[in-house]
């Protein structure tokens, strides 16, 4: 059961008939495909557990397709490639996990002042530190909140299977270039190990998108371009980041996304997303089944928050349960968009467990009682 | 229906593999499947686990956690989750190199030595395949047919040579 | 009335940023030349750094990037994978090139990127007003050595042309300075040919000039060349480190 936020853009890719056959791929090599298939023919990435298979699938495809695959000296050179392949105008994309995200959180900064669109992959592990390479969902402060110094935000799109990791990957890099900033597929390392049956839009399906920003070298034909986030003039700054903002403006009232499951007469809803929305949807099923009417609310966007679903649905339910593998970092954007309105609770594992659908009932029957 | 799968043992002895000839035989049928591996360092030589879910349905977790069908190629491993098989759920040992035996009695279990008989039947390295075939004559939730196809998709093409004893071992598997 | 001199067309009409008497002003305008010279000018994108140079873009008149502190080489490799056919440099100070941006240097080199990499070495930090650098010899004082560098607790001088020189990777290593007029003119050629062997496609080619920061030096301009020839250039000897297509040639 499957319904997307009425008012809101359908994420799944439109526009080309998927290849028919569906192949059973692992999430990381499947959204490397993805991004292929979208166009992107430079990726620069450094290994790390639980995401190398992107790098992996990445070294074997681009050599064949006169992509560029490079392994980087570090997190932080791989950044700043796709800061200069995007300046080109390129769809250039990254991929790491947790620990070598917050070493790209420079250049992702750097990214977001310069309005140059790119892709980020983080595939999730357990922090803080070193922590662990379980999957994890412990990042979405960092991704939401500050990934990079500065008024600054990226897309974040957070897919729950292999297929929409595949269907995402195409979204973020249009979405990315249509408001020039970054996109984050945010990920953890169930999802990227894991192997469901795919289909793949066609290869070259993308829509191409005039760059006029772009430096190419300006073959005396134009002025010269420049790529810049450093702007000494504080009255000038100013004036960019708000145009900036007004950008954000746009892209939190069109580009919201969210999907809803059973939450028409819920009186208790679910808030998941990714790995864990998987399992809340395990629970919500087996609390109608006992009877408890339980819904799932699954962010798709985490930035944008869908706060439109939210707000509507707390016109209905009257609780909220909010469901990470974190010890709760989704649930302060949750208790933001309700204002107070709902009580807002939580269950979370956290350090690389993955909470089970049990643990999460016995969450939804607590509640249904109270 | 729903089939939860969870293959257990040592690193090298084909968990990845087996779990992925039940997936590929769920993708031919047209059905919802999802393959979970364990990762990180236990895969160079610790244990290996692999969660298998085939469905009519969209599948929630892929983590299965209460199997209907448990494959202990270990001691380990057996000892971790023969508890949690869902009663009337399956339990396939392999005998050879597990030597414990379940006293519950909500379960069907089979002592097979798959270990053993590959080694006697030259089919080395593939136990794990023996206990897929026992396991597809129990519950018959794919066909045989399904299951040669997952092999022929599986078995890479350097390794083109092994596709018959692959089938071999199946046809082993379900005569025991 | 003849023109004896005039501004590269490959220089916009931007006030420079540069202290009066900084050798920054002469080593952009001989890159600036070297462009000019070659025809390369529709077809070069460059990097500016972290720096007194950061604000480079507004002085070339090609397509520029401004890249973060020390990544300039890997933003170059990302613009030499994405654009095969133009021309790509970067002009970094030796804060951003040998101390937080040493990694990204060492790797560009080894990897051999078909790009030119302009060096400017001042043994000291100006923009942040005069801190010690990777490069500031032994005794000399800075904001954060007052006492002068001690060795014993800063460590000692990075020679980057002799470090980078043992790499397989690299094309071309030559450390040049412009305190009077016959090294500027050996300068400008080492520049030149930096960006010639990138046309010819011969890979990784760095220019070190040896510069003066009269400002954060706490001398006058003349006095900093002065100091510049009897400090700097015994421990940093100029010289062509390595010529990959002399070396070609000898054999």
């Amino acid at each position: 059961m499957r319904h997307d936020v009425p008012g809101q853009r359908d994420y799944r890719y439109k526009g080309v008939s998927k290849v028919q056959e569906r192949v059973l791929m692992k999430g990381n090599e499947a959204l490397a495909e993805a991004a292929i298939r979208a166009g992107c023919r430079h990726y620069f990435g450094y290994p790390i557990t639980p995401q190398t298979e992107v790098a992996a699938y990445m070294a074997k495809r681009m050599p064949k397709i006169g992509g560029t695959f490079l392994q980087a000296e570090s997190e932080i050179a791989a950044i700043n490639m796709v800061l200069g392949a995007a300046s080109a105008g390129v769809r250039a994309m990254t991929s790491s996990s947790s620990p070598g995200i917050s070493l790209k959180c420079e250049g992702i900064s750097y990214i977001v002042g310069s309005d140059l669109p790119c892709l980020i992959v983080d595939v999730m592990r357990g922090g803080p530190g070193l922590g662990g390479i379980q999957p994890s969902q412990a990042d979405y402060w960092q991704v939401t909140r500050a990934l990079g110094h500065g008024d600054a935000h990226v897309l974040v799109y957070a897919p729950s299977t292999v297929q929409e990791m595949v269907d995402l990957v195409v979204k973020a890099y249009e979405t990315a270039e249509r408001y020039r900033l970054p996109a984050v597929l945010l990920a953890d390392g169930m999802l990227g190990q894991m192997m469901e049956p795919v289909t793949f839009p066609e290869e070259g399906a993308h829509a191409p998108i005039e760059k006029p920003w772009a430096v190419t070298g300006h073959q005396n034909a134009r002025k010269h371009n420049i790529i810049n986030s450093l702007f000494l003039k504080p009255d000038e700054l100013e004036e960019r980041v708000k145009s900036r903002f007004l950008r954000y403006e746009q892209i939190k009232k069109s580009e919201q996304l969210a999907e809803e499951t059973m939450t028409e007469d819920a009186d208790i809803i679910v808030v998941a997303y990714g790995a864990s929305a998987r399992i809340a949807m395990n629970a919500v099923k087996a609390a109608r089944a006992d009877g408890v009417k339980a819904g799932l609310i699954r962010p798709v966007t985490l930035w944008p928050f869908p706060t439109d679903v939210l707000q509507k649905s707390a016109k209905q339910a009257k609780q909220f349960l909010c469901v990470e593998m974190s010890m709760g970092q989704m649930v302060d954007d949750v208790r933001l968009t309700l204002e107070g309105s709902r009580p807002v609770h939580f269950y979370g594992r956290t350090g690389g467990i993955i909470p089970t659908p049990a643990e999460v009932l016995a969450e939804i029957n607590k509640l249904a009682k109270d | 229906m729903t089939t939860n799968i969870l293959l257990a043992g040592f690193g090298g002895q084909g968990i990845l593999f087996a779990g992925k000839v039940l997936a590929y035989s769920g993708l031919a049928e047209d059905k919802q499947v999802s393959w979970l591996p364990s990762y990180g360092p236990e895969m160079r030589g610790g244990t290996a686990n692999c969660s298998v879910c085939i469905s009519d349905e969209p599948i929630g977790s892929p983590l299965v956690l209460s199997p209907d069908i448990l494959v202990a190629m270990n001691t380990p491993s057996y000892d971790k989750f023969i508890d949690a098989v869902v009663p009337g759920g399956l339990a396939i040992v392999d005998s050879t190199l597990v030597d414990r035996k379940c006293a519950r009695t909500d379960i069907t279990v089979f002592y097979l030595p798959a270990t053993g008989l590959a080694n006697e039947k030259e089919l080395q390295g593939l136990a794990n395949i023996i206990l897929v075939g026992k396991m597809i004559a129990e519950r018959s939730f794919v066909s045989f047919e399904s299951i040669d196809h997952a092999i022929d998709k599986c078995v890479p093409a350097r390794k083109a040579h092994l596709v018959e004893a692959n089938k071999r071992a199946i046809a082993l598997g379900k005569s025991l | 009335m003849a023109i004896v001199y005039k501004k590269p067309s490959t220089l916009t009409d931007a006030p420079l940023s540069y202290c009066p008497g900084c050798t920054h002003g002469i080593i952009q305008k001989l890159v600036a030349e070297s462009i000019e010279e070659l025809g390369i000018e529709g077809r070069t994108v460059g990097v500016s750094p972290v720096g007194c140079s950061v604000t480079a873009y507004d002085f070339y008149t090609c397509d520029m990037v401004q890249a973060p502190h020390g990544r300039a080489p890997a933003v170059a490799t990302g613009l030499r994978r994405a654009l095969p056919d133009n021309i790509i440099f970067t002009y970094q100070g030796d804060g951003d090139l040998a101390a937080i941006g040493t990694a990204e240097t060492v790797h560009a080199a080894t990897r051999g990127e078909n790009i030119t990499i302009i060096f400017v070495n001042n043994a000291i930090y100006g923009m942040t007003g005069g801190q010690m650098a990777p490069t500031t010899l032994p005794g000399q004082v800075t904001q954060t050595t007052p006492y002068g560098r001690d060795p014993k607790i800063a460590g000692y001088p990075v020679r980057v042309c002799e470090m980078l020189s043992s790499l397989t990777g690299v094309e071309y290593l030559e450390r040049v300075t412009v305190n009077n007029i016959p090294n500027l003119r050996k300068a400008k050629k080492a520049i030149k040919k930096a960006f010639q062997n990138q046309i010819d496609g011969r890979g990784f080619s760095l220019v070190e000039v040896v510069s003066t920061c009269p400002t954060n030096w706490g001398m006058t301009p003349v006095e900093a060349l002065s100091w510049l020839e009897e400090k700097m250039l015994p421990y940093y000897p100029l010289g062509v480190y390595k010529d990959r297509s002399a070396q070609k040639e000898g054999e």
